[in-house]
């Protein structure tokens, strides 16, 4: 098995940064949103990067993505440095950026279609990935006419058809309600056990990042840096109800609190609403448990 | 049945309703000259003449014909071909301003949108040249371009054009920026952005232009024709278009043919803007309704 192969390879889709630093404004105005931060995401692994809100998440997304370049500091996939977007980073938005003007399954084949990529192949390929996200009775609705679920499964499915090496997920399932959320944790689930494709999640949410999770890495307060990484170290498949009675989750859970709200607190320091909710939220979920 | 399907037969029983009231009450104030002289009514008479106005009869509408006389008016001159001959000139330069309108309006707007260049260099022009009314370019107009008819299109064409342009640069500008991203991302050539995202992206903003643009232009013509003399001799009977038929009339004394060409007017606007809607939905079928 020598020969190069054709198709991604499962464990490829190693995202490195070194020393980024960015930040908008000029001058007195100028606010670092980025500072000296490093961390790299392990191929093949699920990756979740959670940190207070507004630390500078989507801006790290942004710039891992390629949408814009970083003003110190160097990304790179797989040794390569990211210079721009391409078809190996998908990102899946925070809500829906499905084309409005565009059926699902012209959604889907967008990418193919862009890169004259139109043969039967693809057409086959967007049929089967249709049914896997169950959306084959919506082919030809637009995507207003699709609930929140099947949006993002949409999404989900317009980015997978493109076979990237990462796949980058921004609080995708924000907005949606508790029972769909928790459907959609269980599919994204799904999804990379299947694959073994790299994934990086963002999000806020420390249920999420554990059900989920290889990896978590744990952002600080704004200008944003790499605070920790913790192992999640449970056994796949895992089922949403025995994560609750879990010992090692609960405790993965209470570290990665803990470490939140140092962070939060720190910013509360700093007089920012976004971690006064927070630590609010912190307080109830200790007293709750 | 459930309530939404009796919803539009209710509001149709309404506009039915709203449009006799109308009717009603206009055909009671033209005839206010004859039940207005007894003495019942002398009072006011009296406060009338207080206020400035001819006692006799209703203001405005006591000295308007009144609604049975128009259409009397109207059925006499359906037969004629100099009325349908108005109808058709002014369509005609309606159409004529506004597909140049669209022709040119749409091309310049997305380059304005896209190019930040041909933004910088174009759009000053455009900004101090929109402010300026139509109807003030109908002297120059009569002036740049060698016969009347020109003249006029390009009046209407003004009408509509300033309306396509915001409307293009405007949609197009309030693209969400996700979609370009996420397009790039998944391999899109710029030709590609163009065709699949910035088009369709502004399809809706065009089509709202393009309605708001076509009711401007049926306000232009119908003036530019009554300025200019509708391309026909001064007091000639036919062919000159709407606007002149409603000043011909005027001069002619024939009130009722005032009326029936206002009238005329409403519905060749009305039409023309709901066929624009109905292709408008047409061309953006995502924008429907579940």
């Amino acid at each position: 098995m020598s020969e190069p192969a054709a198709s991604t390879p499962v464990q490829a889709g190693e995202l490195v940064a070194e020393g980024l630093c960015h930040g908008y404004g000029d001058g007195e105005d100028r606010k670092d949103v980025v500072r000296d931060c490093s961390f790299s995401i392990a191929p093949g692994k699920l990756s979740v990067m959670i940190g207070p809100s507004g630390c500078g998440k989507s801006t790290l997304v942004r710039l891992l993505a390629g949408f814009e370049r970083p003003q110190r500091g160097v990304l790179t996939l797989d040794g390569v440095p990211i210079t721009g977007p391409s078809r190996d980073r998908q990102v899946v938005f925070q809500e829906s950026a499905l084309f409005p003007w565009m059926t699902t399954y012209d959604n889907l084949v967008y990418g193919p279609r862009a890169r004259q990529d139109d043969g039967p192949a693809t057409h086959a390929l967007a049929e089967t990935l249709l049914r896997r996200v169950g959306l084959q009775g919506f082919r030809d609705s637009y995507p207003p006419q699709l609930s929140g679920g099947m949006q993002r499964r949409a999404e989900l499915a317009r980015a997978l058809i493109n076979d990237p090496k990462v796949m980058i997920l921004d609080e995708p399932f924000r907005g949606l309600d508790a029972l769909t959320k928790e459907l959609m944790w269980d599919y994204c689930a799904r999804l990379f056990e299947e694959s073994g494709r790299t994934n990086l999640f963002v999000t806020t949410d420390i249920d999420e990042a554990v059900f989920l999770a290889d990896r978590i890495l744990i952002m600080s307060q704004v200008p944003t840096r790499l605070r920790a990484v913790l192992e999640v170290d449970l056994p796949r498949p895992r089922v949403l109800a025995d994560l609750v009675d879990s010992d090692r989750a609960n405790a993965i859970k209470a570290e990665a609190l803990t470490l939140l709200h140092e962070e939060a607190m720190k910013s509360f320091a700093h007089g920012s609403q976004a971690a006064a909710d927070f630590v609010e939220a912190y307080a109830s979920k200790r007293t709750s448990r | 049945m459930s309530a939404t399907s009796k919803a539009p037969a209710l509001a149709f029983v309404r506009g039915i309703f709203s449009v006799l009231v109308l009717l009603l009450v206009w055909e009671l104030g033209a005839r206010s000259k004859h039940w207005m002289a007894g003495d019942l009514f002398a009072p006011l008479r009296g406060l009338l003449a207080l206020l400035g106005f001819k006692p006799g009869y209703l203001p405005c509408l006591g000295a308007a014909p009144a609604p049975s006389g128009v259409v009397r008016s109207w059925v006499a001159i359906l037969g004629e071909s100099s009325y349908w001959q108005s109808w058709a000139k002014s369509f005609l330069r309606v159409m004529g301003g506004f597909l140049a309108a669209m022709l040119v309006g749409i091309p310049f707007g997305l380059s304005l949108a896209v190019s930040r260049v041909a933004f910088g260099v174009a759009f000053p022009v455009f900004e101090v040249l929109r402010p300026i009314p139509p109807l003030a370019w109908v002297p120059a107009a009569i002036i740049f371009w060698p016969t009347q008819e020109l003249s006029i299109s390009f009046v209407t064409f003004l009408g509509a054009f300033y309306t396509i342009v915001i409307n293009v640069v405007g949609g197009a500008r309030s693209i969400d920026v996700r979609y370009f991203q996420a397009a790039r991302s998944m391999g899109s050539s710029r030709w590609d952005l163009f065709r699949r995202i910035i088009l369709p992206g502004t399809l809706p903003s065009i089509v709202v232009g393009a309605v708001v643009g076509m009711g401007i232009t049926w306000e232009v013509v119908v003036a530019a024709e009554m300025i200019s003399g509708g391309g026909s001799q001064v007091g000639g009977t036919g062919g000159g278009g709407l606007g002149f038929f409603i000043w011909n009339s005027y001069v002619g004394g024939s009130y009722e043919q005032i009326v029936v060409g206002m009238i005329s007017i409403g519905i060749a606007g009305f039409v023309s803007s709901e066929l624009l809607r109905l292709l408008g939905r047409r061309l953006t079928p995502w924008l429907a309704r579940r």
